[in-house]
């Protein structure tokens, strides 16, 4: 049972609960407090050990149900599997217990073909997961590998000896090998429902992180439709990672200078005699950023993951103003919060999206309404390919904003070499910035925010 | 108690909980009597007012321990927490004691010697009676061991959460003057949160994760009985059906088990012996603490009603 609570921690793993060793040895203590008989007692001490949020809770939950949905190998098992590997000397035992089931299997057949024509269907899980142990089904990675376990779980059975066997029979006893036939196809289906369950329970997380690997790589501007939904769950777990590391309101203590009133108020019971200092703390603000995204056609993806990672970052960011442009500007920050992502980007992109971009005017409508929100406290961001249609750029108008506030960093999506190519008026622009960067991928925009938060720590 | 089966070990927690007013789901009586078995804190996280606290209270008075608090709030350290020295004490004994160190040091003839004298005396005044124990250091001291609920723990710093690190896996604390206290009786330890902020993996780690939602309609209809005896049967299904529909709005702050104790007293208090829309009207304000909340669920107010009595019907 050891074992398969081991196993069970594996595919905890793969369905994104993270069991620490420490966290294992407390679920077996648990377990052996419990036992194994009442299945939701084991379900809820499992779920306390191991589960340390309400969504692993779920995912855990789901987790047991799948993985001991599966016919739980019975005590008897090594047993099985010896005599799978043995000859079958032990063959008047099992064949007395399972007369009863079915007529009279032959003596002299191996246990395999025993167990399959009494139709004894606990043995029969019983020696497929015992043959799923030993051919190490948890190590399973991917889909392709279906073929190659159910074989060798198979073979661990004593498919080999079975099909020896049959071909005796078809001289022999014809009748009977086609009864033979036909319940070791059935076998092969359950062995093969086993490699699909394992495959479903073990290989999650190599998949899970291949995928995510090659989805944080991929060119945000050209994913797939149907990989939006995927690459917004992605974002949603950077936006939840760096409110992780950033979410803690960092006091430092500045050694050096003392803070006078403190230390009076703090040693006041010894009579003013300073025993204990209190040094002067740095205070240090939350970010305050106002997003400039650039809507347009080419862009408009972009914005969209980048507006919905800046608008998860609560915990961290202060106030976040978001304006939307592709032609002229609007505030889009209501919209964002009021709605679902879906929702919200379609409303922004009926008011603004999709046009060619003009940013000389949008820059324009920003100065015009919105100067007002930019404090020295403020970090501009503005994402966009700063191609302009071979408008006036109205630099001028970048270069005040970059004066009123604490940085200026823009994101543009094309890779640097087409920068300054066309109309892209990058160059002119990236004078008044801070910060360029690329941001094509979910993990360039991963790494500019994160970079645009830590400004502040 | 090791004997017994787990199930019904189990259900012996439930029954022992209930006697206190308590009404725990199977959930909750497992997290218990493993936290009994395996000694190891329970972390309490969910909504406000369905009962986290309460927990530890049923606890304690359920198994006739002691129960010590512990509020955790901003800025809250070592020495509101663990212990402290007693100065003004300790003050008072070097003045008192001023006299018999001068004998003591009477016969030194250099100050080595008189360093040496007193060095043998040992560290007098950093010794026990100088410690003021504080929650987490009494909960160790207890002979019978007691139940420690330390509520909040999501308002304290981080800094605070690592100082609970030793406690929570070992029982002891180390204090430098005096050395290592260990735990008498190990404590039964109960961590509260309201996931304000994400609490460190190394504290959760620590301690078995129990999550309490929301009671299904049953459970709460039970809590209600135990906790407001003289409800009429009718009554308290349709409150408490009435409740789960509300709960169903996207509201500000939905209302909790200690709303839905609170509402029922309210109604008994009134008399009413069936829900309708007049009485809900006067006294959502019970249920709902905003009043962007009151508005959005007045309009609802009759269907929910409806509602809750159809369901009483059939189910």
């Amino acid at each position: 049972m050891r074992e398969n609570l081991h196993r069970f921690f594996r595919a905890a793993r793969g369905a994104g609960v993270h069991v620490s060793p420490a966290e294992s040895i407390d679920a077996m203590r648990a377990v052996s407090q419990v036992g194994f008989s009442d299945r939701t007692v084991l379900r809820d001490a499992l779920l306390l050990t191991l589960a340390k949020s309400q969504d692993e809770k779920l995912a855990l939950g789901d987790c047991f149900d799948l993985f001991f949905g599966q016919p739980e190998p019975r005590q008897d098992q090594p047993e099985i599997n010896s005599d799978a590997s043995q000859d079958a000397d032990h063959s008047d035992q099992s064949g007395s217990a399972s007369e009863a089931g079915e007529g009279q299997p032959p003596e002299g057949l191996g246990p395999l073909a025993q167990m399959l024509l009494s139709q004894d269907r606990n043995a029969i899980s019983a020696a497929i997961a015992s043959a799923s142990g030993a051919a190490s089904l948890s190590d399973i990675r991917y889909s392709t590998q279906r073929g190659i376990f159910s074989s060798r779980i198979l073979d661990a059975m004593g498919l080999q000896r079975l099909r020896d066997e049959l071909d005796e029979l078809t001289a022999t006893n014809p009748a009977l090998a086609e009864r033979l036939r036909a319940a070791l196809d059935a076998l092969r289906e359950a062995v093969r429902d086993t490699v699909s369950q394992g495959l479903a329970l073990y290989a999650r997380e190599e998949a899970e992180n291949l995928r995510n690997e090659i989805l944080r790589n991929a060119p945000l501007a050209r994913i797939e439709r149907r990989q939006v939904a995927e690459m917004r769950a992605l974002i949603r777990r950077i936006a939840q990672r760096l409110r992780e590391r950033y979410s803690k309101p960092r006091k430092r203590q500045r050694r050096g200078h003392l803070d006078v009133r403190r230390t009076l108020r703090r040693n006041a019971a010894w009579g003013g005699i300073p025993f204990l200092t209190a040094w002067k703390r740095k205070h240090r603000d939350r970010p305050k950023i106002v997003a400039l995204c650039d809507v347009s056609g080419s862009v408009a993806q972009v914005s969209d993951f980048f507006l919905l990672l800046i608008h998860s970052l609560h915990e961290v960011v202060d106030d976040v103003r978001s304006f939307a442009f592709s032609s002229h500007t609007i505030e889009v920050s209501e919209i964002l919060e009021k709605k679902s992502p879906e929702e919200a980007m379609a409303e922004i992109m009926s008011k603004v999206g999709f046009g060619s971009s003009d940013y000389g005017s949008s820059l324009v409508d920003f100065e015009k309404d919105f100067m007002s929100t930019l404090t020295p406290q403020t970090t501009v961001i503005v994402l966009g390919d700063a191609r302009s249609n071979n408008l006036d750029p109205r630099a001028d108008i970048l270069r005040r904003i970059s004066e009123r506030s604490k940085r200026l960093v823009w994101l543009n999506p094309e890779g640097r070499l087409a920068w300054g190519f066309g109309d892209s008026e990058m160059p002119r622009y990236a004078t008044f910035c801070s910060v360029v960067r690329q941001c094509a991928t979910a993990q360039q925009l991963e790494r500019a925010v994160s970079d645009i938060v830590a400004t502040y720590q | 108690m090791a004997e017994q089966k787990p199930s019904t070990a189990i259900e012996a927690v439930e029954s022992g909980l209930a006697a206190q007013g308590y009404i725990a789901s199977r959930q909750i009586a497992t997290a218990v009597y493993l936290s009994q078995q395996i000694e190891k804190p329970i972390l309490v996280e969910g909504p406000a007012g369905v009962g986290k606290t309460e927990l530890a209270k049923a606890i304690a008075a359920w198994r006739g321990k002691k129960m010590i608090r512990l509020q955790c709030y901003e800025g809250l350290d070592e020495a509101k927490a663990l212990y402290e020295w007693k100065y003004a004490k300790q003050l008072l004994y070097t003045q008192i004691l001023k006299d018999k160190l001068g004998e003591v040091l009477g016969g030194a003839q250099t100050l080595h010697a008189a360093l040496d004298q007193l060095h043998d005396f040992g560290d007098v005044f950093f010794s026990k009676e100088f410690v003021e124990p504080r929650p987490l250091l009494q909960a160790l001291e207890q002979p019978g061991g007691c139940v420690l609920l330390i509520d909040e723990i999501d308002k304290s710093d981080a800094e605070f959460e690592s100082l609970l690190l030793e406690i929570l896996s070992d029982f002891q604390v180390t204090i430098p003057e005096l050395g290592t206290v260990s735990a008498i009786t190990p404590p039964t330890v109960i961590l509260t949160s309201n996931s304000e902020r994400d609490l460190g993996d190394a504290l959760k780690r620590r301690c078995l994760h129990l999550h309490i939602g929301f009671p299904e309609q049953r459970l709460e209809e039970r809590i209600v009985e135990s906790r407001v005896p003289n409800i009429s049967q009718t009554l308290r299904r349709q409150m408490v059906g009435f409740i789960h529909e509300i709960r169903s709005l996207d509201l500000k702050k939905l209302p909790s088990v200690s709303e839905t104790i609170d509402w029922a007293r309210v109604l008994v208090l009134l008399q009413a012996s069936e829900l309708d829309t007049e009485i809900v009207k006067d006294t959502l304000n019970v249920l709902l603490k905003y009043e962007a909340d009151i508005e959005a669920a007045t309009p609802q107010v009759t269907t929910f009603i409806a509602k809750a009595a159809r369901s009483n019907v059939f189910g």
